[in-house]
C-alpha cells in the first residue's frame, strides 16, 4: 500500500513537471489559428489589454482539423480561428464546434455570415479582386470576362490549387455549373501571360514589369502594398496597378472570410465567447480594417480608404456554404484542365 | 572461414545474449513504422471516386515528373558530389582546406529557402535582369526576360544545389580512407588521371555513392516546399492536394504508401544489384591517400570547380537573404521573439538528434552482433520515415499520438483529480518523436557504415581477450565509430532545424522555432520579414556543418 501511494505521488509528480503548471492561473484562453500570427496578434494585444484574459496561441496551416481531432475531449483548444469558409464548415461537419448563443454576435454580424446555428461566425471578409495596370481602360469587368480571348496572354494569377482560387471557381460553378464552370477555366488558362503560380502580391509586381495586363488577387494585399508596410519596394508595385471589384454576371463580387468557432470541448468557453464577441466589437473591427485592409463584417466599422476607394464592395448573393460544397470539384477541375500546368 | 572463427563467432552471437537488442531493434522499428500503418489504417477507410479521377488527370503527369526529378537530382547531384569530393581528396591546389568544408555549406540551407531566394533573385522584375535587359538594351520583361526558374529544370537545379553534399560526404569519407592503396596502385600502373577516377575511384565508392544519393533522391522525393513554390507537381504535392483541397484524407494516404511502396522497391533493387560484392577494408588502420599536387591553369580549374557549387547552392541566397534581412531590420527592427526562437529551434533540434543517435546505434549495434533476417528487416524498416513526407509523417503520428496522450490525460486526471495539458502534444515531446520518424535513416544509415569499416576480426580478438559483449562496444566499437556517429548526429541536427510541416503540425501552444516563424510570415506574402529568420537557420548551419567537414578529416 505504501508503495503504491508513494508510486501516485511520484507518478503526479512527474506528469505535472512534464506537463508544467496548467492549473488554475489567472483567465486564459487557447486559440488554434490558421491566420499568420503576424496578422491577428495586434488584435490579440488589444483584447488581453481589455479583458485582462491571457490569449496562447497556436498558428496552424492544413491540419488544424486533424490535430484538434486527434486530441479529442483533451484538447486544450478553446477557439478555432481559419480562413476559407469551406474551412469553417469542415470543422462543424467534423464535430469539432459547438453552438453559441450570443446577441452580441448575432447583432453585430450579418445573418449570411454566420452558421444560422452558432457553430461559427466570420470576423472579416476579402474580396476575389482584380488587379489592373494603372494606365489601362477598365472600369468594371465580370469574372466570366477573364475567359473573353481578347485578354490572351495579358493575365497573371497564382495556382489553381491555392484555396483562394479553388473558392472562386467552386463560386463559379454554383453560379453556371460545372460544364460552364470547365470552359471557362481552360479559357482563362488560355489567357495567361505566365505558368499560374507564385503570390498575389506578384500579380501586381508582374503587371508593374509588364508582363502582363491584369490579374486576379485578394483585395487587402493592395491595402497592405500601398501603406508601405512591406516596405518601399511593394510600394512601387502597387502604384502600378488598380483594384477593381469584379463580379458574376448575374451577382456580386466573390467574397471569402475569416472566421472562427468555439472548439467542442473548450474548457474557457466564457472566455472563448467573449474573445468572439471582441472580435466583432466595433474597436476590433477597425483594427481589423486599418491593420489588414480587410472588409469588416461590421456594418457600423468603417472600411480602409487604403482599399475603400476602389468601390463598394457587393458580395456575392450565392451563399457562402453553397460555394463550399462545390470546392472539391472546383479542385478538380482545375486539376482536369490542367491549370498550372 | 576458419575453424577458430566460427567458434569466436558463435561467442559473439550468444542468442540470449543478443536477445535485448533484438527486442529493442525492433522496437525502434515499430516506432519509425507507427505512422505508416496509421496511414494504412486511414487508407483502407476508403476514398471514394479518387483513382479513377487521379489516373485520368493528375497521376501520369506526377509520375512522369517525379520520375523526371528524381533522375535528373540524382544525375545532377552525383556529378557535383563525386567531381568535387575526388577533386578536393585526389589533388592538392590552394584553397583547397577551404573548399573541403565549404562544399558542405549548402547542406545549410533549406529547400524551400533556396526555391524562394532564387525566384526572387531571377524574377523578371528585379536587379538581375533588369541590369542583363539593360545591358542588351531591352526595355521591358516582355520583350526579353530569361526562361522561367518556375520550372522543372529550375527544380532540377535548385534541389541539387543543396542536396548534392550528402553525396559528397559519404563518397569523400570513401575516397579518404578505401581508395588509398588501390588509387596509388593503378596511378603507378599507368592510368591516366580521369581513368583513375571513372574506372577505380568512383566503381569503388559505388556503396558511398548509393548512401548519399538515396538520401538525397529520398529528400526530393518528399519535398514539397521547393517542388510546389516551382510549379512541379510531383506525387507528393498531388498528396498535398489531395487533402487540403478535396479533405481527401483516405486518398492521400493511399497515394503515399504507393509511393512508399516504389521507394523500398528501388531500394532493394540498389542492394539486390551490389548483392554480391564486398567493400570491408582490411583491420589495418586506413590509410589516407596522397594527394597529388596541382598548379597553375589546373589548380585554378579544379578550385572554380569546386567553389561553383558553393557560390550557387549557399553564397547567392544567403547573400540575397542579407541583404533582405538588412533591408527589414532597417524598416522594422528584430523581433523581440527571435531569441526565443532560436532557443527553441536549438533545444528541440539537439534532444532530437540525441535520442535519434541513440535509437539508431541500437538498430546498428543489434545488425552487427545479432545478424539475421530479424535486425536487418529491423535495420531497413526503420529507415522507412525518411522517405514520407514530413506533413504525412506528422498526419500519421498524430492518430497515435493522440490516443497516447489523452490515455496520459484521463490517467493523470485520476491521480491528480484535476485536469493536466497534454503530456506530448503539450511539451514537444511530439516533435520530437516525428524528428525520429524522419531522420531516423540518417542515424542507422550513417552509423551501420561506420561499423562496417569495423573488420569482424576485431570484434573477436577482443572477446578472445576477455572483453565482454558490453566491452567490445565500449572500447572497440564505439571508439572506432565516432566519426560516424558525429556525422551522423550533426546531419540530424541540421536537417531537424530545417524541418517545417511536422514542426507546424504537432508543436505545443506558443511554442515557435526558426521554420515556423519562417513560414507564418511566407504564407501571408510577407516573405521580407520572413528573411530574417531564415538567415538565422543558415547562420546557425553553419557551424555543425563546418563541424561535419572537420570529423571528416579527422577519420581519414
Amino acid at each position: 500500500m505504501k508503495l503504491s501511494s508513494l508510486s501516485r505521488i511520484l507518478a503526479g509528480t512527474a506528469l505535472t513537471i512534464l506537463v508544467g503548471t496548467s492549473g488554475a492561473v489567472a483567465a486564459e484562453l487557447n486559440l488554434y489559428t490558421t491566420r499568420e500570427p503576424g496578422l491577428i496578434q495586434p488584435l490579440l494585444d488589444s483584447f488581453t489589454k481589455a479583458t485582462s484574459i491571457k490569449v496562447n496561441t497556436i498558428f496552424l496551416k492544413d491540419g488544424l482539423a486533424e490535430r484538434v481531432a486527434s486530441e479529442g475531449d483533451k484538447s486544450p483548444a478553446d477557439v478555432l480561428m481559419t480562413v476559407d469558409a469551406g474551412n469553417l464548415i469542415d470543422l462543424v461537419e467534423k464535430g469539432l464546434t459547438q453552438s453559441v448563443q450570443s446577441t452580441t454576435l448575432t447583432g453585430s454580424i450579418p445573418p449570411a455570415l454566420r452558421d444560422p446555428n452558432g457553430n461559427w461566425f466570420a470576423l472579416s471578409l476579402r474580396a476575389r479582386a482584380v488587379f489592373a495596370a494603372r494606365n489601362l481602360d477598365v472600369k468594371a469587368i465580370t469574372y466570366e470576362q477573364l475567359a473573353d480571348p481578347a485578354w490572351k496572354g495579358k493575365i497573371c494569377i497564382r495556382s489553381g490549387q491555392h484555396p483562394y482560387n479553388v473558392a472562386l471557381i467552386g463560386s463559379y460553378i454554383a453560379h453556371h455549373g460545372e460544364e460552364a464552370a470547365q470552359k471557362w477555366l481552360a479559357a482563362l488558362k488560355g489567357n495567361l501571360a505566365r505558368k499560374a503560380g507564385g503570390g498575389d502580391r506578384e500579380v501586381a509586381r508582374d503587371i508593374l514589369g509588364g508582363l502582363c495586363d491584369i490579374g486576379v488577387a485578394n483585395s487587402y494585399y493592395v491595402g497592405l502594398m500601398r501603406s508601405g508596410k512591406g516596405g518601399p519596394e511593394q510600394q512601387k508595385w502597387a502604384q502600378a496597378i488598380k483594384m477593381v471589384l469584379p463580379t458574376f454576371e448575374k451577382g456580386g463580387t466573390q467574397v471569402n472570410i475569416t472566421g472562427a468557432a468555439v472548439a467542442r470541448h473548450a474548457r474557457n468557453r466564457a472566455e472563448a465567447i467573449k474573445l468572439l464577441e471582441y472580435l466583432v466589437s466595433d474597436e476590433a473591427q477597425k483594427i481589423y480594417a486599418e491593420a489588414n485592409y480587410e472588409y469588416p463584417v461590421n456594418p457600423r466599422a468603417a472600411v480602409d480608404p487604403l482599399i475603400g476607394e476602389y468601390g463598394v464592395l457587393k458580395p456575392d448573393t450565392v451563399e457562402l456554404a453553397k460555394g463550399v460544397g462545390f470546392r472539391k470539384a472546383a479542385s478538380a477541375l482545375a486539376e482536369k484542365v490542367g491549370f498550372d500546368n | 572461414m576458419t575453424n577458430l572463427h566460427l567458434a569466436l563467432a558463435a561467442i559473439v552471437r550468444r542468442p540470449r545474449a543478443g536477445l535485448w537488442w533484438r527486442v529493442s531493434a525492433l522496437a525502434v522499428a515499430a516506432f519509425v513504422c507507427l505512422p505508416i500503418g496509421a496511414l494504412a489504417l486511414i487508407a483502407f477507410q476508403g476514398s471514394a471516386g479518387l483513382w479513377p479521377h487521379m489516373i485520368a488527370h493528375v497521376l501520369p503527369a506526377a509520375l512522369r515528373d517525379t520520375l523526371v526529378l528524381l533522375v535528373g537530382v540524382g544525375l545532377l547531384a552525383t556529378l557535383i558530389g563525386t567531381t568535387t569530393a575526388w577533386l578536393v581528396t585526389a589533388y592538392a591546389f590552394p584553397g583547397r582546406r577551404f573548399l573541403e568544408w565549404g562544399l558542405l555549406l549548402p547542406l545549410a540551407v533549406p529547400t524551400y529557402i533556396v526555391a524562394y531566394a532564387y525566384l526572387d533573385i531571377l524574377h523578371p522584375v528585379a536587379a538581375v535582369q533588369d541590369t542583363i535587359r539593360h545591358l542588351l538594351g531591352y526595355g521591358s520583361p516582355r520583350e526579353f526576360r530569361l526562361p522561367d526558374i518556375r520550372s522543372m529544370w529550375g527544380c532540377i537545379l535548385l534541389l541539387s544545389l543543396v542536396l548534392y553534399p550528402y553525396v559528397y560526404l559519404t563518397t569523400r569519407a570513401m575516397f579518404m580512407t578505401q581508395a588509398a592503396n588501390v588509387v596509388e596502385v593503378s596511378r603507378t600502373l599507368g592510368h591516366r588521371r580521369s581513368g583513375v577516377f571513372l574506372r577505380v575511384a568512383v566503381p569503388l565508392a559505388r556503396p558511398a555513392i548509393a548512401v548519399g544519393l538515396s538520401l538525397a533522391l529520398m529528400e526530393t522525393l518528399s519535398d514539397i516546399g521547393a517542388s510546389e513554390f516551382l510549379g512541379v507537381k510531383t506525387l507528393t504535392v498531388s498528396v498535398y492536394t489531395a487533402w487540403v483541397s478535396r479533405s481527401d484524407m483516405p486518398g492521400a494516404a493511399q497515394i503515399s504508401l504507393a509511393m512508399l511502396t516504389l521507394v523500398v522497391a528501388l531500394v532493394l533493387m540498389e542492394r539486390h544489384a551490389r548483392r554480391n560484392q564486398r567493400y570491408a577494408a582490411a583491420a589495418q588502420r586506413p590509410r589516407a591517400m596522397t594527394p597529388l599536387r596541382l598548379s597553375g591553369h589546373r589548380a585554378a580549374a579544379a578550385f572554380a570547380a569546386c567553389l561553383l557549387p558553393i557560390l550557387l547552392g549557399f553564397a547567392a541566397p544567403a547573400s540575397y537573404l542579407c541583404v533582405e534581412a538588412y533591408r527589414r531590420y532597417r524598416f522594422a527592427g528584430l523581433s523581440p521573439k527571435l531569441w526565443g526562437e532560436i532557443l527553441n529551434t536549438v533545444t528541440v533540434s539537439s534532444l532530437a538528434t540525441l535520442i535519434v543517435l541513440l535509437c539508431g546505434l541500437v538498430v546498428a549495434y543489434a545488425a552487427r552482433t545479432c545478424p539475421g533476417r530479424l535486425t536487418a528487416f529491423a535495420a531497413r524498416a526503420s529507415t522507412l520515415g525518411y522517405a514520407v513526407p514530413g506533413t504525412i509523417v506528422a498526419l500519421g503520428l498524430l492518430m497515435p499520438i493522440g490516443a497516447l496522450d489523452r490515455l496520459l490525460a484521463s490517467g493523470a486526471e485520476q491521480i491528480l483529480g484535476r485536469s493536466v495539458g497534454l503530456a506530448l502534444l503539450g511539451s514537444g515531446a511530439a516533435l520530437i518523436m516525428a524528428y525520429s520518424v524522419r531522420f531516423m535513416a540518417i542515424s542507422t544509415g550513417g552509423i551501420e557504415a561506420g561499423f562496417s569499416r569495423i573488420s569482424p576480426s576485431l570484434d573477436h580478438v577482443a572477446r578472445m581477450l576477455g572483453q565482454t559483449s558490453a566491452g567490445v562496444f565500449r572500447r572497440v566499437h564505439l571508439p572506432l565509430s565516432k566519426p560516424a556517429l558525429v556525422s551522423a548526429g550533426l546531419l540530424i541536427f541540421v536537417d531537424c532545424m530545417k524541418e517545417l510541416p511536422a514542426t507546424l503540425l504537432l508543436r505545443p501552444l506558443n511554442f515557435e522555432t526558426l521554420a515556423t516563424h519562417l513560414y507564418g510570415e511566407a504564407a501571408r506574402g510577407t516573405y521580407e520579414e520572413a528573411s530574417i529568420a531564415a538567415l538565422f537557420i543558415l547562420l546557425i548551419g553553419i557551424l555543425p556543418v563546418a563541424l561535419l567537414a572537420r570529423v571528416g578529416r579527422a577519420s581519414a
